[in-house]
């Protein structure tokens, strides 16, 4: 078979990433530092037999992939910061009417408009929490553009397992360096296809009746079986309920579907962990700093070793904690206030022993920033 | 068939109150559904949030329930994921003109297939009695006790200015006038927005004691006048009723398949 071997952008690799995957239909609107997405899918989607719509907002382009979703379609949108703001309502509403979706947000600095061409990591959190109500959610990063193709896949096929929008938070370094990348020819990596119902025409269909191994059958807008969508608390038909029973119920299989689940479906990658004294702990551009400095102190001796997460949610805590079990110190990498770090914290049997190296001043973090907190947990001072 | 056929009456009764005009809306829309011989699958019914928004729920159609102010931004996903279906939108004035306003336009504005249907009855009636874009300037609502100083949209120039191919109004008391409106709407290639007069006793009517159901009803009748009419010459501050606007644009999905096409060959 023919090699493709392509020297790509990110945002490009990423929209790679989404055709190989199937993408059908994208609804977006402009924003730096995730235009190229939209751009390129523009030229591409028509070519292919899909859809390209640029909306009057980020909240419509949203809903559009929610409704373009329930005709069968797979469907995604692009972002950034302010914009993923404003998809927050109806990610509620794709998480509440179990709609299969993927979101890109490539983060930049915030809070509000804040940097629009700088890197951050800032939106960790409002991946997790940016809409009310309980939930779970999934997450997914990478530090380089082959994985940020193969996240991108994982996405969608993700969110066809779970019938869950899948945001991909990415960060403006990784969506606007050029690298190589192999793009794998078809078949080569797994892609899930939407899960329609057996259930025949004439027969009772039911949307949220979870089958034997969790997962929920769909039937498209359209089809044979007419069924209700709703974002209030619903019954297995689809219609609104108030009934306590069939709301406790739903959230927990909402949330459990996800959590209870978390370090199965977690991807992660480690470097040096078996013997580490610090273990790195790091995601999305941060981790390429983490682990040149790791390789560096590897070659002077110094025990050191890097888990870079690709799923940052649902948090593999699991995972993280038996990584960091033989360490006598864990060191946080991400450019934030420590948004991951919390959560490392709460992870690790002994959260005394975990450490922040950051930078939230726009600027990319690199291995000396890095090695100056390390000195100074060695005690070799700053 | 019948327009009962259309309901799913395992989810009745509705929760709509006693003398609400949007009961009436629904069955002159599943009227002229009927009329045109539409399949039940070939429907889809998208609504936002509101009173009217809870219309979807008791259809026998694909129906959607979604978020306050942006069911026409579901709507467009639903017709450009599956262009041939009919594809209807009913909403609150509210919905449509607050929230939902910039959806609206642009909606209008690309001129996509979808029929909007808009229940105005001057008031958010689910939250309890507000006043709304709809409410006429010195009307009362609960939020508007010394009487509102907001000025109401005219939905007609609204949708026309915005680029919307059909235009009409009609009220809940022109029952027949109604089904023949929504009905060349939902035939129409391009956007459609009917606007429906629709009475909320319980609230706006309280509040600016317009009396009963019947007596606004009444009011419909005694206060709007077809278009060109010679009760609208005499009378010229009654309100018209009828379509609007009726041409041929091109329309969206259709002209992004002809992309497609072009793209392809």
């Amino acid at each position: 078979m023919e090699s493709n071997i392509r020297f790509i952008q990110g945002n490009e690799a990423i929209v790679e990433g989404a055709i190989y995957a199937g993408v059908q239909f994208y609804a977006g609107y402009p924003i730096t530092p995730s235009t190229e997405m939209a751009e390129i899918l523009s030229e591409k989607l028509p070519r292919i037999g899909g859809t390209f719509i640029q909306m009057e907002d980020e909240i419509s382009s949203m809903c559009a992939i929610i409704g373009a979703s329930l005709t069968g379609l797979k469907v995604m949108t692009a972002t950034s910061g302010p914009g993923f703001s404003l998809m927050q309502e109806a990610i509620g509403y794709a998480v509440m009417a179990e709609v299969p979706s993927v979101v890109v947000n490539v983060q930049r600095g915030g809070p509000s408009t804040g940097l629009p061409t700088s890197v951050a990591q800032g939106d960790v959190m409002q991946a997790r929490w940016g809409i009310h109500g309980d939930h779970s959610i999934i997450a997914l990063t990478a530090s380089s553009l082959k994985d940020a193709f193969l996240m991108t896949v994982e996405a969608f096929n993700l969110a066809e397992t779970f019938r869950t929008p899948v945001i991909l938070l990415f960060d403006e370094v990784v969506a606007h360096m050029r690298e190589k990348v192999e793009i794998p020819q078809p078949g080569e990596i797994e892609v899930v296809g939407r899960l329609h119902t057996s259930v025949p025409e004439g027969t009772d269909y039911h949307p949220y009746l979870t089958r034997e191994d969790g997962r929920l059958p769909m039937s498209d807008f359209g089809g044979v079986h007419r069924y209700n969508v709703t974002g209030l608390v619903h019954n297995m038909w689809g219609f609104p309920s108030t009934d306590p029973k069939v709301s406790y119920d739903l959230l927990h299989h909402l949330v459990d579907k996800l959590e209870n689940r978390a370090d199965n479906i977690a991807n992660y990658k480690e470097y040096f962990i078996e013997d580490a004294d610090i273990v790195l702990i790091s995601y999305g551009s941060s981790a390429r700093s983490a682990l040149q400095m790791v390789e560096e102190r590897r070659k002077r001796g110094i025990k050191v070793g890097l888990l870079e997460l690709q799923t940052l949610w649902p948090f593999p805590a699991k995972t993280v904690r038996e990584k960091c079990e033989g360490c006598s110190h864990v060191l946080v990498v991400e450019m934030n206030m420590g948004q991951i770090c919390q959560e490392v914290k709460k992870a690790v049997s002994r959260p005394e022993k975990v450490y922040l190296a950051n930078r939230f001043d726009g600027i990319f973090i690199s291995h000396t920033d890095i090695l100056r907190t390390l000195n100074m947990i060695q005690g070799k001072g700053v | 068939m019948s327009a009962k056929d259309y309901l799913r009456q395992s989810f009745f009764p509705h929760m709509w109150c006693p003398g609400c005009g949007h009961g009436i809306v629904m069955g002159n829309m599943l009227r002229a559904i009927e009329g045109l011989g539409l399949e039940k699958n070939e429907v889809v019914v998208v609504s936002g949030i509101g009173c009217s928004s809870r219309m979807p729920g008791y259809l026998d159609f694909h129906t959607m329930h979604t978020l306050h102010g942006r069911a026409l931004a579901f709507a467009m996903g639903v017709k450009m994921g599956r262009p041939e279906l009919t594809v209807i939108v009913p909403m609150g004035d509210g919905d449509a003109a607050a929230i939902g306003g910039n959806h609206f336009i642009h909606a209008a504005r690309r001129n996509i297939d979808l029929t909007a249907i808009i229940m105005n009855n001057r008031i958010y009636g689910m939250t309890g009695g507000q006043f709304s874009p709809m409410t006429p300037f010195g009307e009362m609502g609960t939020t508007a006790p010394y009487g509102s100083i907001d000025h109401a949209f005219d939905l007609v120039e609204l949708a026309k200015g915005a680029g919307a191919s059909f235009v009409a109004r009609t009220t809940a008391y022109h029952v027949k006038e109604m089904t023949d409106i929504i009905s060349k709407a939902i035939t129409h290639k391009g956007f459609s927005m009917v606007e429906v007069m629709s009475q909320c006793p319980t609230y706006y009517g309280r509040k600016n004691k317009l009396g009963s159901a019947v007596d606004m009803l009444k009011r419909f009748k005694d206060d709007t006048a077809p278009i060109g009419s010679k009760k609208k010459e005499q009378y010229p501050d009654m309100i018209e009723r009828g379509i609007f606007k009726e041409e041929d644009a091109p329309e969206y999905s259709a002209s992004y398949q002809a992309l497609v096409e072009r793209q392809q060959s």
